[in-house]
């Protein structure tokens, strides 16, 4: 039987995040559907906190490699902290949150260790008695349902898939591994760059995305464009709301080729074909354009609605809940005039 | 680095995004349908390390790009009469599957043994590019399995810039969490690196620069080493996702009607 092994890096103040909780969600009950043993693996300068924010969760055992070479988020110390976790569990599944930091590195401790991986799945159960993963291709087309004989198996959950586990604190008691480092440790992370409290746009925890279409910087009735007055709109409204921000690639592009449009726009912002996929409980498009490789950006977004001046848009129809068919810039001021 | 970076971009190749994708099952397994009639382009985030390689060979004297890519020969061809045409590199083929049914693992191994195969590559200055996601798969994981097949303990991912520093050392600002960067410096090659976007545009067509490469590309095409990946996962389906929404079009209301149906609904 195998058995599944949870893996997470604790944050800087040595806790869980929201998606690793997720992910232990989702090993837990992988783990109870197929009746095998469940063991946590963590990784941090300190994991005692973390182990004991998880003391409920069932788990036969806790281990934790730690110390001052793991709290930097890098390959070649999260690398060897995952096969060392690995080695020193024997488990046939492991699984971790498909965040940035387990992402750079499940896919390689997999490789290390023998094994192979499966990222960023959708949905993970038992079926007829062998786990099962959904995940998606060709930038969120089509999905598939899978499964591996390989073992390990490595795999890292989509956040937003699974509720986040809530179980009762308690004192774990966590087995020490010692990893070691191939090659000895030639990367220093030496800083985050983070976009100020006033020029954060991207949320991740949002409830609400909103997508920003070209037709802001197009010519208005009056012939003139006025991206100063959309940027000002935008950017109200996103401090009212709180909501992330996201654009399509036509308009990303535009601001890559200098051309005058939204200053706060980067490619971080684009959703779609070429761009991210995030989940919101809600999303508002406004002055959105096109067919499937752009609408993708919103497809695992809760409730859509959007504004634009065309029925018939490819963006709207069939895809978002409520299309109003209006003038973005008018409506939008009126919201802004109408939020507290 | 006087002796500047032998730099290895690894780039499959995806059908155009703007294509209709079906997936069918064949006797070979899941694929696309008409896959080999779908036009196709150099992946976009490969693209984008292609792009960036040229740029830091063109500004590191000594430097080499090689494209190493796996994909049907045929298609292959097809793909490179575009790109040979952007920035000079020498082309090393693999004869195998691009679709992104294909395992990760597999792929990436299979990569791993011909970027070892490279006459002449030094590994000590050996940088590995490729983009941090496919279009087809998607899944983020080759570049690292390729990094694991050839030792190097030196990964990042989602990289937008790249920067060379006084001392020789690299400096790497990689995608993160709510539009951030981490900022990391390794202290040089070998390294991998999964391009996001980049900073760079796409360079325009150079007559010169596609004569060059082509003089290498077929001889590189009739040479291709022939893969087949055996393994893999065990599908047990592959759907286009049937969700489609009842949208009730609003039409011909007044604005200030659809502001506070709007504001109501974001406070619900």
């Amino acid at each position: 039987m195998d058995k599944i092994l949870f893996v997470a890096q604790t944050e800087c103040d040595g806790s869980l995040s929201k998606a690793s909780l997720e992910a232990l969600t989702a090993a837990k009950t992988l783990a109870e559907q197929l009746g095998a043993p469940l063991a946590v693996g963590l990784v941090g300068e300190a994991v005692q906190a973390a182990a004991d924010s998880l003391a409920g969760c069932g788990a036969e055992a806790v281990y934790g490699v730690s110390g001052p070479d793991f709290a930097q988020p890098r390959y070649a110390t999260d690398a060897a902290a995952l096969a060392a976790l690995f080695g020193a569990t024997g488990a046939g599944i492991v699984i971790g949150a498909a965040t940035p930091r387990m992402s750079r590195v499940l896919p390689g401790a997999a490789a290390r260790v023998g094994g192979v991986s499966d990222t960023s799945v959708t949905a993970l159960a038992a079926s007829g008695g062998k786990p099962v993963v959904t995940r998606w291709y060709y930038r969120q087309r089509m999905y598939a349902e899978l499964t591996r004989k390989e073992r390990p198996w490595f795999v890292s959950v989509s956040s937003g898939c699974f509720a986040a586990y809530a179980g009762a604190a308690g004192s774990a008691s966590v087995t020490a591994v010692s990893a070691e480092i191939p090659g000895g440790v030639r990367t220093q992370v030496t800083g985050m760059i983070c976009p100020s409290a006033e020029e954060q746009t991207i949320r991740p925890d949002a409830a609400l995305l909103f997508v920003a279409g070209a037709g802001w910087t197009k010519k208005q009735a009056d012939g003139a464009a006025h991206a100063g007055e959309a940027e000002e709109i935008i950017l109200s409204f996103l401090n009212k709301t709180q909501g992330s921000l996201g654009t399509s690639k036509s308009l990303v592009d535009l601001s890559g080729e200098g051309q005058q449009v939204l200053s706060f726009l980067s490619h971080m912002h684009q959703v779609g074909q070429t761009g991210s996929t995030p989940r919101h409980p809600k999303g508002l498009a406004t002055c959105c354009h096109g067919e499937e490789p752009h609408v993708v950006g919103w497809r695992f977004i809760g409730e859509r609605r959007a504004v634009n001046l065309d029925p018939n848009c490819g963006w709207a129809q069939g895809k978002a809940d409520v299309l109003y068919v209006a003038d973005a810039f008018e409506v939008m001021r009126k919201v802004l005039a109408l939020l507290p | 680095m006087s002796a500047g970076y032998h730099i290895v971009v690894c780039g499959g190749i995806v059908p155009d995004p703007l294509q209709t994708l079906e997936p069918v099952q064949g006797p070979a397994g899941w694929g696309l349908k008409n896959e080999l009639m779908l036009p196709a382009i150099l992946d976009p985030w490969a693209g984008h390390a292609l792009f960036e390689a040229a740029n830091l060979a063109k500004n590191v004297p000594g430097s080499k790009v090689w494209l190493v890519s796996m994909g049907p020969k045929a298609k292959l061809q097809q793909v490179m009469m575009t790109i040979a045409q952007k920035v000079p590199f020498e082309l090393v083929v693999l004869d195998g599957p691009a679709s992104g049914f294909a395992d990760a693992h597999e792929t990436g191994a299979a990569l791993a043994e011909a970027i070892a195969a490279i006459p002449g590559l030094d590994t000590s200055r050996l940088l590995v590019f490729g983009g941090w996601q496919s279009a087809s798969r998607g899944a983020g994981a080759t570049m690292q399995v390729i990094g694991e097949k050839l030792g190097i303990f030196e990964q990042f991912q989602g990289v937008d810039k790249l920067e060379i520093l006084a001392d020789g050392a690299l400096r790497v600002l990689e995608r993160v969490e709510g539009g951030s960067y981490q900022d990391s410096v390794v202290s040089g090659a070998p390294a991998v690196f999964g391009w996001a976007t980049g900073e760079l545009p796409e360079p325009p067509n150079n007559p010169q620069v596609g004569m060059q490469n082509m003089r290498l590309v077929m001889p590189a095409l009739q040479k291709a080493k022939p893969v087949k990946l055996e393994k893999g996962p065990e599908y047990s389906g592959v759907q286009i996702p049937s969700q489609k929404r009842e949208t009730r079009v609003v039409k011909d209301a007044p604005v200030d009607q659809i502001a506070k149906e709007i504001v109501d609904w974001l406070s619900a």
